[in-house]
């Protein structure tokens, strides 16, 4: 018993916050149709910026608002540096310029703060732990748990009530169609980045509290999560990144349980080739999104 | 092919020549920039040969530069070396000694076997799906890389590799990639690879059968990446995993785009801007690092100037410096045009 729960709060907080992560990453493909290869990097951002206001004295909250802000700039940044000015162009172009901008951000990261990892202030209810039904758990995989449910219950209510979600839900749908009524395009899509900064902002703090450091390469991971995730989910679809985040939070937690020592240094070598079965076997992910519409 | 002689021959003069104003210079610093970028050459005219002609990009590239560069170390590493280097190599590999030069022949081979077994099935897809496998693909080699230590030594440095490369080897087998690279464009696969890249619904509507055509172009990819990994294996005689992963691909994509992914012309001249900056830049930053201006190491100045040119060039010039016509037919059309 003791074990199940155990099992199950850490399938829901790492699984949390990998749906977090790739609901950051599907906002913006679903209305593109493009891969945002910077998207780590916003997570980095929130990192640092956490880093650079260690010495400042504010309170965590505050220093916490500052880099969620600083991660939606960032994403509206990938916006105009990255995806604008070729969007109309060629999808390997802007592909190629999200990496390029990634590349940026790291290097950025390398050369003016310090390629060393840098702690992150983090407050002491991170540390702690509590005790549910015989299961010794760290506070901080609560606390994950909660704001994913809080932050997907939010977004369901943006897309589904407000005019801007659905404007973004129609322009996911059928781009073309979503402008000739007058949904202003640009706007559709820096408000998709600039929410995808706002996910990658709060995922990173959660993300950097279970570590307690930075360093210019913590994106990879995260992306390479919300690259699976979205990818069993569905590319197209909202809540199929939900479910996918969740499932891949399952496979891993159980691999992690049941692969030995020697196999488990291979467990991302098996995710990664089952999302290349996956894709095989249902290009479209588990849940289908809307159908087809033209990209600008 | 014949069309493409003059371009073919402007290209391999220009390799002929950066071989010769090293030699004549005479400084060792200009021999090993050379022999790297007749290196990357061959890295850079594989990837063309798949991107420009099916219009697809590919992360998985540099992971089979690894898988030729560890095949060739592991046929050629002196047997007594061999204890050392890989102590936990299968019993039937130990006494295994191949000549350099065989064993590179051998890793290009090695590379294309396993692009065409894990790629045949991914042929299928496009667009951001085909990006994001091939993503995964270069995750996926690069983790087995990492950990299958019977054959890599892990995460550690492997070491002992003869020398085998020099300046006049990597300049022969950069010149015969140009070819081989002009030939593929002018092959019936790499022509109706074409149409399928302009256009994959006439395309597929006039018979092409285009997963199996992109599977023939990937194969052929990475035999030149696993030539390539070898080369520079045989070259660097001692490297870890981490030499085929992100920022290696940043490097050799950013000498494509910059180029022209379209032309073999674009690769060639891409690669050859992109390693002169970067040597350049990397000399500033070790110039700064010299004279202690900040008080941290100074480094990613390179990549930060690489991905800003990068970005600029792809919003300026989405096609790079060469986006369709190879040298030698635009300076035919000029003489023409002169008349």
């Amino acid at each position: 018993m003791t074990f199940a729960i155990q099992f199950v709060i850490d399938v829901l907080s790492l699984g949390g916050a990998y749906a977090l992560m790739a609901l950051g990453l599907v906002i913006v493909y679903g209305i593109l149709r493009l891969v945002n290869f910077a998207y780590g990097e916003l997570i980095m951002v929130a990192g640092y910026t956490m880093f650079l206001f260690s010495g400042s004295g504010l309170p965590w909250l505050v220093m916490a608002a500052v880099a969620v802000i600083m991660a939606v700039l960032a994403g509206i940044a990938t916006d105009y540096v990255a995806f604008r000015p070729v969007r109309a162009k060629s999808v390997t172009a802007v592909l190629i310029t999200s990496f390029a901008f990634s590349t940026l951000l790291q290097n950025a990261a390398l050369l003016f703060i310090s390629p060393r990892p840098q702690t992150v202030p983090l407050p002491a209810l991170f540390s702690q732990t509590v005790t549910i039904g015989g299961a010794i758990t760290p506070l901080r995989n609560l606390i994950t748990i909660a704001a994913a449910v809080i932050l997907l219950a939010l977004f369901a209510l943006l897309m589904r009530r407000t005019v801007l979600g659905i404007a973004m839900r129609a322009a996911a749908t059928n781009f073309t169609m979503a402008r000739m009524l007058g949904v202003p395009a640009n706007l559709i899509i820096s408000s998709a980045f600039a929410i995808s900064g706002f996910l990658a902002g709060v995922v990173g703090l959660l993300w950097i509290g279970r570590i307690g450091t930075v360093v210019p390469g913590i994106g990879l991971e995260p992306l390479l999560v919300a690259f699976i995730a979205t990818v069993i989910g569905g590319m197209r679809s909202l809540s199929g990144a939900v479910i996918g985040g969740f499932l891949l939070a399952l496979i891993d937690t159980t691999l992690n349980y049941t692969l030995s020592q020697d196999l488990l240094k291979f467990r991302d070598a098996f995710t990664f080739s089952l999302v290349i079965l996956i894709l095989l076997w249902r290009p479209e992910g588990l849940v289908k999104g809307p159908a087809t519409g033209q990209r600008t | 092919m014949k069309r493409h002689i003059l371009t073919a021959a402007i290209l391999a003069g220009l390799v002929v020549l950066a071989v010769l104003a090293s030699q004549l210079l005479g400084i060792r610093l200009y021999d090993r920039i050379v022999t790297n970028l007749c290196i990357s050459l061959v890295l850079v005219l594989g990837l063309q040969l798949f991107m420009g002609n099916s219009g697809i990009l590919s992360f998985a590239h540099m992971g089979f530069m690894g898988v030729g560069a560890y095949t060739s170390a592991v046929l050629s590493i002196p047997a007594q070396m061999k204890g050392m280097a890989l102590p936990d190599l299968y019993p039937f590999l130990q006494g295994v000694e191949l000549s350099p030069y065989l064993s590179i022949a051998i890793a290009g081979v090695m590379a294309a076997v396993v692009a065409a077994v894990v790629s045949y099935p991914l042929m299928r897809l496009s667009d951001a799906a085909a990006v994001i496998t091939s993503f995964a693909l270069l995750v996926v080699l690069y983790t087995v890389m990492t950990n299958w230590s019977a054959l890599t030594n892990g995460p550690r440095t492997l070491f002992g590799l003869p020398k085998a490369t020099d300046i006049y080897l990597s300049a022969f087998v950069a010149i015969l990639a140009v070819i081989g690279a002009l030939i593929f464009k002018e092959s019936r696969t790499g022509r109706l690879l074409r149409t399928s890249r302009d256009d994959e619904r006439a395309a597929a509507a006039i018979g092409v059968n285009i997963p199996a055509l992109r599977w023939r172009a990937f194969v052929v990819a990475a035999l030149f990446a696993g030539i390539g990994g070898a080369l520079w294996g045989h070259f660097i005689t001692s490297f870890s995993p981490k030499a085929f992963y992100l920022k290696e691909t940043f490097v050799i994509l950013s000498m494509l785009v910059i180029g022209g992914a379209n032309t073999v012309t674009g690769a060639v001249v891409g690669t050859f801007i992109v390693t002169i900056a970067y040597e350049g830049l990397r000399g500033l930053e070790g110039v700064l690092n010299e004279a202690k201006v900040t008080g941290e190491p100074v480094i990613g100045l390179t990549e930060i100037v690489l991905a800003l040119a990068m970005i600029a060039v792809l919003i300026l010039r989405p096609g790079g410096l060469f986006p369709t016509r190879e040298i030698g037919a635009l300076l035919r059309r000029r003489m023409e045009t002169r008349k």
